[in-house]
C-alpha cells in the first residue's frame, strides 16, 4: 500500500511516500542513493545488504518500508560520526581487513551491532556470528582480528 | 631487466600464451611514457593504467611502482584504472600479470619520466644533472636545497618532450623506499565507508533497471512468449528483440515483479549429463592429446620399474560467486556510448559492445568501477553487451545487474575434469616415470616440476578465455577461466600422486620430494615452509594429520604445509593451521602478497572441501549460496605467510599461486590422518567419511604393483 512512511535514517527523519511492501535494499540504494549497501544474493545468506535496525543486525534484501517504519536504520554511511570513523572501520584499515571490499559494509555493519550485545566476545564467538556473513576473496582472518581489536578499544582501557 | 641493467623500453606485447579469445587486435604498450603519467601544475600525479582493481591490490602496488621510480610521494598519486579513453590499451586483468608483464612497463615509463623531469630540471637550475636529487617530487641540488624545482613546476601539467638518449635505469630493490613496503591500501577508506563506488552503484539521470528474460536451461528453446501481462503495467518499458526479451523500470523491483509476470514455454534440450556422468565424457570425447612435455621413453622403462602406480583423479564444475554479481550501465549520447561495467577486461569489453551495436570501438567508453571479486569469472561481459544493446533500443541509460540467481546461471564455470596418472620408482625411492594425461583441466600446472627421466605429459582441452571454443560440445554450459585455471586440479593429481609413492616406500613426504628435486629455488622454499611449519618427518600416514604440496605457478614458487583434524564418524575436516612459502621474486607490497595468500588459501578451500556445481545437462541446479557452499569464517585456519628473499628476480606472479596447493596439501593431510587417499575433488564430509569407511572394510587395499 502507497502511503508516507517515516524513520530516521542515519540519525535523519526521512519520510517516504512509497508502497509499504517495497524492500529496504532498494529503497536504500534507489530513492537514497544510498549504495555502500550492496547487493549479493537477495535471500538473506550472504549479508552484503546487512543494516541495522534499532541497533540488530537485519538483512535488507528481506525486509520492507513498513518494517522499519518509525525506526531508527543505521547504513554504513552512517557508522562513522561527524568524520569520524567508527573503530571497526578504522580497525578494518589497520588491519588490512577486505580485499574487493563487496562484504564489507555488510561486515562492518554484522560486526557494529554484535560488538553492542556482546562489546568483549572471544575469537569463537566471532567467529560463530560472523559466520552468517560471506567473503569469497578470503578476508576472513584479517576481519576477525580487526573486530578484536575494534573491541578492545571499544570497550576502553581495563 | 631489473637492478644493475639497462631498461630497454620496448612495446610488450603479449605472447601466444596470453593470448585471448576473440581479440583481433593485439593489446601492445605505448611505449611513450605520457600515456601512462601526467604532472599537473600543482604536482599531483595521475597515474593511467588499464589494469582494474577487484580485490587483488594492485590499485595499491601499481602505485608504489610509480611512487618508487618516478620519485614521488604515494600520497600524491591519482589512479586511474580501466577507463578506456584515458588509459593506454590492455588485454585485462587475469593470469597474475599486472606485476609481472605490466609492472616493468609502468616502472619504466615512470623511471624515464624522472630522467626526462632531471634533465628539464638542470637547465632550469643551471646544475650538472647528476648533482641533481629527487624527493617527493622535487629536484633540489644535492646540498643546496633552496635551489629547486618541483616537478609541478616542469611539466605545467603538459606532456614532458624526450630529450634524453640513454633509457632509464630501473631502482634496485636495496634501493627501495615505497616498493618493497607496505602502506595503507588506497582504496581502504572507500572500502570501509561504503564510499567506494562497484558497477550497480553508479547512477545516471533517467536511468533505467532492466531485467532480462532468461532461459530455464542451457540450451532450451523459446516455443512461446506470452508479454501481455506487462506490456501496460505503468512505468514498464517492454523490449522484444528476438534474442533479447528484457523489462525495465525506473525500480529495479517493479522490473523484477514484471519479468514474473512474462508467460513462456521453452523446450529443454535433450543433453542429461550429471557430475557423475561427466568424466567418463571428457574423456571418451577428448579431443586430440597434446604433449606439454617428453623425455626418455616411458612406455620402455614402465616394465622395469619396481613399483608403479595408477590412479585417476577428477573433479566438478566451480562456479566463480563472486559477491557481486555482474553488472554494468550503458548511456549512449551523441553518437557516443559510456558503459561502467564490472569487468576484468575493459578494452575487450569495449570491443565487444562496438561490435554488438554494429559501431567502431572509438565510439564505445568502458569504465571500470571497483570490482568486486573477478577470479577470471568476469571477462565474458554479457551483461555489458545487454547493457549496451538496451540503452541503443530505449534511447535511455540502462542499468543490468544481474540476480544471484542469473550470475549462478550464466557463469563461465572452471570445467570439470579428469586426470590420469601412471608413474613408476625405483627402490631407491627415485621417480623412474611419469606418464600421464589432462583431460579438460587445461595445461597449467599440468608439467609437474621434479626431476624425472622418462616422461609424457599430454593435455587435451582446457577452459576458454570467452565463450565456448571447439570444445564446447564436451561441456553442457559454458567454461572459462577460475583462479589459476586448470591449476588446482593439476596439482591436486600431481602432489597426491608424488605424497601416494612417498607412502608407499615408507618416506617422509618432504624427504622424498627433495630426493626427486634438485631445483635449488624450490628446494629453499620447501625447505622455508618446513621450517616455518615445523615439519617433523615421518612416513605417511602418521596418523597426525599434516601434509604437503608444492607448485610452480606464475613465476612464483610455492610450498604449503597443513595440520588439519578429521571427524571420521562425519568425515568433517577441520584445517587447523597452514603454512605457505613463497619465492615470488623482489615482493612489491608484502602485507597485499600475504593478502593474496590468505584469500588464496581461504578460497581455496571451497574447490578442497565442497564446491562442486551440481547440474542435469544444461539445468544448473545451484542457484544461490544457500546450496553452493563458499569457504565460511568458521572453516578458516591461522594462515602464515612467508616469504623467501628473492631481490634478484624481478617480481613474479601474487593473485594465483597460493591457491593451486590447497586441495593438493589437504588430500595428503587427510591420508596422513587417516590412511584414506581422496582422488576426487572436492573432498566432502561425505566422500571422507566414505573413504575412511572403505578402508576398514579392504585392509588387504594396495596401491603398489611389483613389476
Amino acid at each position: 500500500m502507497k502511503r508516507p512512511i517515516s524513520f530516521d535514517l542515519n540519525g535523519r527523519r526521512v519520510t517516504l511516500d512509497a508502497d509499504d511492501g517495497r524492500t529496504v535494499l532498494w529503497v536504500l540504494r534507489t530513492d537514497f542513493a544510498l549504495t555502500g549497501t550492496k547487493y549479493g544474493c537477495g535471500e538473506g545468506v550472504c549479508g552484503a545488504c546487512t543494516v541495522t535496525v534499532d541497533g540488530k543486525a537485519v538483512r535488507s534484501c528481506l525486509i520492507h518500508l513498513k518494517d522499519i517504519e518509525r525506526r531508527r536504520v543505521l547504513t554504513i554511511e552512517g557508522l562513522a560520526h561527524n568524520g569520524e570513523l567508527h573503530p571497526l572501520q578504522q580497525a578494518f584499515l589497520e588491519h588490512g581487513a577486505f580485499q574487493c571490499g563487496y562484504c564489507t559494509s555488510g561486515m562492518l555493519l554484522s560486526a557494529a551491532a554484535f560488538l553492542r550485545e556482546i562489546p568483549n566476545p572471544s575469537r569463537e564467538a566471532i567467529v560463530s556470528h560472523m559466520e552468517r556473513n560471506l567473503c569469497r576473496c578470503g578476508a576472513h582472518q584479517r576481519i576477525v582480528a580487526a573486530i578484536e581489536s575494534a573491541a578492545r578499544r571499544m570497550s576502553g582501557p581495563s | 631487466m631489473v637492478g644493475g641493467g639497462i631498461v630497454v623500453f620496448v612495446s610488450l606485447g603479449p605472447t601466444a600464451l596470453f593470448a585471448q579469445e576473440g581479440a583481433n587486435r593485439l593489446f601492445v604498450y605505448p611505449k611513450d611514457y605520457n600515456a601512462y603519467l601526467v604532472i599537473g601544475k600543482n604536482g599531483r600525479v595521475a597515474v593511467f593504467s588499464g589494469k582494474i582493481e577487484m580485490g587483488q591490490g594492485v590499485l595499491t602496488s601499481q602505485a608504489q611502482m610509480v611512487a618508487e621510480e618516478l620519485g614521488v610521494s604515494l600520497a600524491s598519486i591519482d589512479m586511474v584504472l580501466g577507463d578506456t579513453d584515458k588509459c593506454p590499451a590492455d588485454m585485462g586483468t587475469f593470469g597474475s600479470l599486472t606485476t609481472r608483464m605490466f609492472g616493468p612497463v609502468l616502472r619504466a615509463a615512470a623511471a624515464q619520466a624522472r630522467v626526462e623531469l632531471v634533465a628539464l630540471a638542470a637547465q632550469k637550475l643551471r646544475a650538472a644533472p647528476d648533482s641533481l636529487l629527487v624527493e617527493h617530487g622535487t629536484v633540489f641540488v644535492a646540498g643546496q636545497p633552496r635551489r629547486r624545482v618541483s616537478y609541478g613546476e616542469l611539466s605545467r601539467g603538459a606532456k614532458i618532450v624526450r630529450t634524453v638518449q640513454s633509457d632509464a635505469i630501473l631502482r634496485s630493490a636495496s634501493e627501495f623506499q615505497v616498493m618493497g613496503a607496505s602502506p595503507r591500501r588506497l582504496d581502504g577508506l572507500e572500502k570501509v565507508t561504503g564510499a567506494a563506488k562497484y558497477a550497480a552503484d553508479i547512477r545516471v539521470p533517467g536511468m533505467l533497471y532492466a531485467r532480462l528474460l532468461r532461459p530455464p536451461t542451457h540450451g532450451a528453446t523459446l516455443l512461446q512468449l506470452d508479454t501481455s501481462g506487462v506490456e501496460h503495467l505503468p512505468g514498464i518499458t517492454l523490449i522484444n528483440h528476438g534474442d533479447l526479451v528484457a523489462v525495465l523500470h525506473t525500480d529495479p523491483e517493479a522490473a523484477e515483479d514484471a519479468l514474473g509476470r512474462i508467460k513462456t514455454l521453452w523446450q529443454g534440450s535433450a543433453t542429461k549429463v550429471d557430475p557423475e556422468s561427466i568424466h567418463e565424457r571428457l574423456v571418451s570425447q577428448a579431443a586430440t592429446l597434446k604433449t606439454l612435455a617428453k623425455r626418455g621413453n616411458v612406455a620402455a622403462v614402465r616394465s622395469n620399474v619396481k613399483h608403479v602406480f595408477e590412479a585417476t583423479y577428477k573433479k566438478g564444475y566451480l562456479a566463480h560467486a563472486a559477491l557481486e554479481p555482474h553488472a554494468a550501465i550503458a548511456q549512449i549520447r551523441e553518437g557516443r556510448a559510456t558503459v561502467w561495467a564490472s569487468t576484468q577486461t575493459p578494452f575487450p569489453t569495449r570491443d565487444k559492445i562496438a561490435k554488438a551495436l554494429g559501431w567502431d570501438p572509438m565510439q564505445v567508453r568502458v569504465i571500470t568501477p571497483f570490482v568486486g571479486g573477478g577470479f577470471g569469472g568476469k571477462s565474458a561481459d554479457g551483461q555489458a553487451i545487454e547493457a549496451a544493446r538496451l540503452a541503443q533500443i530505449t534511447g535511455k541509460p540502462v542499468q543490468v545487474a544481474w540476480s544471484r540467481s542469473e550470475e549462478f546461471f550464466n557463469d563461465t564455470f572452471d570445467p570439470a575434469s579428469v586426470v590420469k596418472i601412471v608413474s613408476g620408482i625405483e627402490t631407491s625411492g627415485r621417480i623412474a616415470l611419469w606418464d600421464s594425461v589432462v583431460y579438460s583441466a587445461g595445461e597449467r600446472g599440468a608439467v609437474a616440476c621434479y626431476d624425472i627421466p622418462n616422461v609424457l605429459f599430454r593435455s587435451s582441452g582446457g577452459a576458454s578465455y570467452g565463450p565456448p571454443g571447439p570444445q564446447a560440445s564436451l561441456h553442457p554450459f559454458a567454461t572459462g577461466p577460475w583462479r589459476a585455471p586448470g591449476a588446482n586440479m593439476n596439482v591436486f593429481a600431481i602432489e597426491s600422486q608424488i605424497d601416494m609413492m612417498a607412502s608407499a616406500v615408507d618416506e617422509d613426504p618432504l624427504a622424498f620430494r627433495l630426493r626427486n628435486l634438485n631445483d635449488p629455488r624450490m628446494r629453499r622454499v620447501l625447505q622455508a615452509a618446513a621450517d616455518a611449519f615445523g615439519w617433523q618427518p615421518a612416513a605417511a600416514p602418521s596418523k597426525r594429520g599434516v601434509g604437503m604440496a608444492c607448485n610452480i605457478d606464475a613465476g612464483t614458487y610455492v610450498a604449503t604445509m597443513a595440520e588439519i583434524k578429521v571427524d571420521a564418524a562425519s568425515g568433517r575436516v577441520q584445517v587447523i593451521r597452514m603454512v605457505c612459502a613463497q619465492d615470488m621474486g623482489i615482493v612489491v607490497n608484502p602485507e597485499g602478497a600475504r593478502m593474496q595468500i590468505e584469500g588464496g588459501i581461504t578460497m581455496g578451500l571451497g574447490y578442497t572441501l565442497a564446491e562442486e556445481l551440481r547440474f542435469l545437462g544444461g539445468d544448473i541446479l545451484d542457484r544461490n549460496f544457500g546450496t553452493y557452499e563458499i569457504p565460511r569464517f568458521s572453516w578458516v585456519p591461522r594462515i602464515d605467510a612467508v616469504f623467501v628473499k628473492n631481490d634478484d628476480l624481478a617480481p613474479q606472479g601474487g593473485g594465483e599461486p597460493p591457491i593451486t596447493t590447497t586441495g593438493a596439501v589437504i588430500a595428503n593431510a587427510i591420508f596422513d590422518a587417516t590412511g584414506a587417499r581422496l582422488y576426487r575433488l572436492p573432498m566432502t564430509a561425505d566422500r571422507v567419511r566414505l573413504a575412511i569407511a572403505a578402508l576398514s572394510a579392504d585392509c588387504s587395499k594396495s596401491f603398489s604393483t611389483p613389476a
